[in-house]
């Protein structure tokens, strides 16, 4: 693979993270459990459709065929979302959305704070800018881990229950492929096993603080990253694209 | 503004301790536009209509973000989702300053959110209409927000400093919703056949309900004298109704689109545009309780509440340990 397409396609896998959590997240306005949480987590969705929107349209120039932010958002099948299917995964209750944004986001903030350091102009100034805001994100998640494992009986259990679920997609997270190993030997991109003893270290501690436990690696999914994802997604993507797919070629 | 000052019958009594004496003070501070602030004395009846419309007014933000949030899955392009998206957590800011302007007067946020929830407390019966196409973004924006602002410019001068200077920044902000609703409208009416389709029957969905914002006509209500002696209110309703009028009825014509009203038109002797009768057997349904989303918007906002119990007590349980822990 070139470098170019390794770039290319490296963008696009942070772009997708980032829209399929936001959209996510957007779900779930009006239905937080305190005002002060609508206003957070409204925030944290903009700042993650931010983080798409310039690494879509990096992805577009990159590309060279004239392809705009909404065209790689709008105008893509489910097989050509190459987002971790962690983020794909439903809401369902504070817990569950909690622990999938704590695991991603402690994972994130390392792989942001490495491509800080790479050697890829824009992907570094994109990463600066969300390297701040997700470090910011991860503070908040961990602090609500933190009180619900260490809140109320029920709120231990269900947070717990959450926590054993996502962890089975985890492991995708640090499941290099030839795009990452390009990226990260031809850009000084990330290198997964680093970030993935950061990320273990800094979620040991939060669990260990939340009274909770760090379930086993056992049995691990795969395959967003290849296109290959959960039936969530499908739908999500349904909702989020009819308007462009009703009214082909119309501005908005 | 929305309260529509509906329910205020019976509240307005003056108690046993106000004396003549008090009453004339607190009414030339107010003629000399001096600021009432939360320690201050103020009749009884002051304090419960601030407290009635301010409740009202945070409650409307709250119940708001849910037509709106409608449309933030389905939002056309990332732009427009990231603004719809800034919009309605501006909603939600502005449920939290006001409910903390209504607390100055000695209430609690817990009361008027339990209030709310029992369908005790009113909302403005403009976000019990349904938004059933992009185009009603839009129209909200333009509309709703730009009815909102008439009434909401003249608050940032009320005669109580904590809900007026909420008003300030909330007027702000209100000011790029309605910008951003007109280009949304402006964006469809240069687009498509479809689109531009799409903005008139949102218009023609819109425009009935966004006049009854007002409230009832100034014959009918009740105790807007009081409140306009008492500075909360400068306006009256039919003024600031016939305003929005005048500039609304403009900028539906620079977008191409019809405001859906056959006895419309210009008058030049007055300057202002007369309009038809509004229907006010609709707006007292809706405030009823028989708008076509009553029932979903009440039912959504006590579902989260119910659904985030287990959330805010393991909060409250977490607080106590790490107290009980910092004591030992």
């Amino acid at each position: 693979m070139s470098n170019d397409a390794a770039v290319l396609a490296y963008t696009l896998r942070l772009a997708d993270n980032a829209l399929i959590l936001a959209q996510c997240m957007v779900e779930l306005v009006t239905a937080e459990p305190e005002l002060e949480e609508e206003l957070a987590n409204a925030n944290f969705a903009l700042d993650y459709i931010g983080q798409a929107r310039m690494l879509y349209t990096y992805a577009g120039e990159l590309e060279g065929k004239g392809r705009s932010e909404d065209d790689f958002a709008f105008m893509r099948d489910e097989h050509e979302f190459a987002n971790l299917l962690l983020l794909e995964q439903p809401n369902g209750h504070f817990g569950d959305a909690l622990v999938r944004q704590f695991l991603f986001d402690a994972f994130y903030v390392h792989l942001l704070d490495a491509i800080t350091r790479c050697s890829d102009e824009r992907l570094r100034e994109i990463a600066a800018r969300a390297v701040k805001e997700v470090r910011y994100h991860l503070r908040h998640c961990s602090q609500w881990l933190v009180r619900l494992g260490d809140g109320t009986e029920l709120s231990h259990n269900r947070v717990q229950t959450s926590l054993d679920y996502a962890w089975r997609y985890t492991g995708e997270m640090f499941a290099g492929d030839e795009i990452d190993q390009a990226i990260n030997a031809d850009i000084d991109g990330p290198d997964l096993e680093a970030i993935h003893g950061l990320w273990r270290k800094d979620v040991e501690s939060v669990v260990a603080e939340a009274t909770l436990s760090l379930p086993d690696d056992s049995w691990m999914a795969s395959g967003g990253k290849q296109g290959r994802h959960t039936e969530q997604l499908g739908f999500l993507l349904a909702e989020m694209q009819y308007l462009q797919r009703s009214f082909p070629g119309a501005t908005w | 503004m929305y309260t529509q000052g509906l329910d205020q019958a019976g509240k307005d009594r003056r108690v046993a301790a106000e004396t003549e004496e008090l009453l004339n003070a607190f009414q030339k501070r107010v003629d000399a536009e001096e600021k009432i602030e939360a320690k201050d004395w103020m009749p009884e009846a002051y304090r419960r209509t601030l407290i009635r419309q301010i409740s009202q007014h945070a409650h409307s933000e709250i119940i708001g973000m849910q037509p709106e949030g409608n449309w933030l899955t389905r939002a056309p392009s990332l732009k427009r989702k990231a603004i719809l998206l800034a919009k309605v957590q501006d909603e939600a800011g502005h449920g939290l300053y006001l409910y903390s302007a209504a607390e100055t007067l000695g209430v609690s946020r817990d009361q008027m959110v339990a209030d709310l929830l029992s369908g005790k407390a009113k909302y403005s019966s403009i976000f019990n209409y349904p938004t059933l196409s992009w185009a009603d973004i839009g129209a909200i924006g333009w509309l709703v927000d730009g009815a909102a602002i008439m009434n909401q410019i003249p608050l940032c001068r009320c005669s109580y400093g904590p809900y007026a200077r909420a008003m300030v920044r909330v007027c702000k902000e209100e000011s790029f919703h309605q910008r951003q609703g007109f280009d949304i409208m402006h964006s469809l009416c240069l687009g498509t056949a479809a689109q531009k389709a799409m903005a008139q029957d949102a218009l023609d969905r819109w425009w009935w309900p966004s006049l009854m914002m007002f409230g009832p006509n100034d014959s009918e209500s009740t105790h807007s004298a009081q409140s306009m002696a008492w500075k909360i209110k400068r306006f009256s309703n039919d003024e600031l109704r016939q305003k929005f009028v005048d500039v609304t009825v403009q900028q539906a014509d620079f977008l191409g689109l019809s405001v859906p009203d056959d006895e419309l038109r210009f008058d030049d002797e007055t300057g202002h545009y007369q309009f038809g009768e509004i229907n006010w057997q609709e707006l007292f349904d809706v405030i009823a309780g028989n708008g076509p989303c009553n029932k979903q918007r009440l039912e959504k906002r006590q579902r989260a509440h119910t659904d985030g119990a287990w959330v805010r007590e393991a909060a409250q349980a977490y607080a106590s340990k790490q107290a009980a822990r910092a004591a030992a």
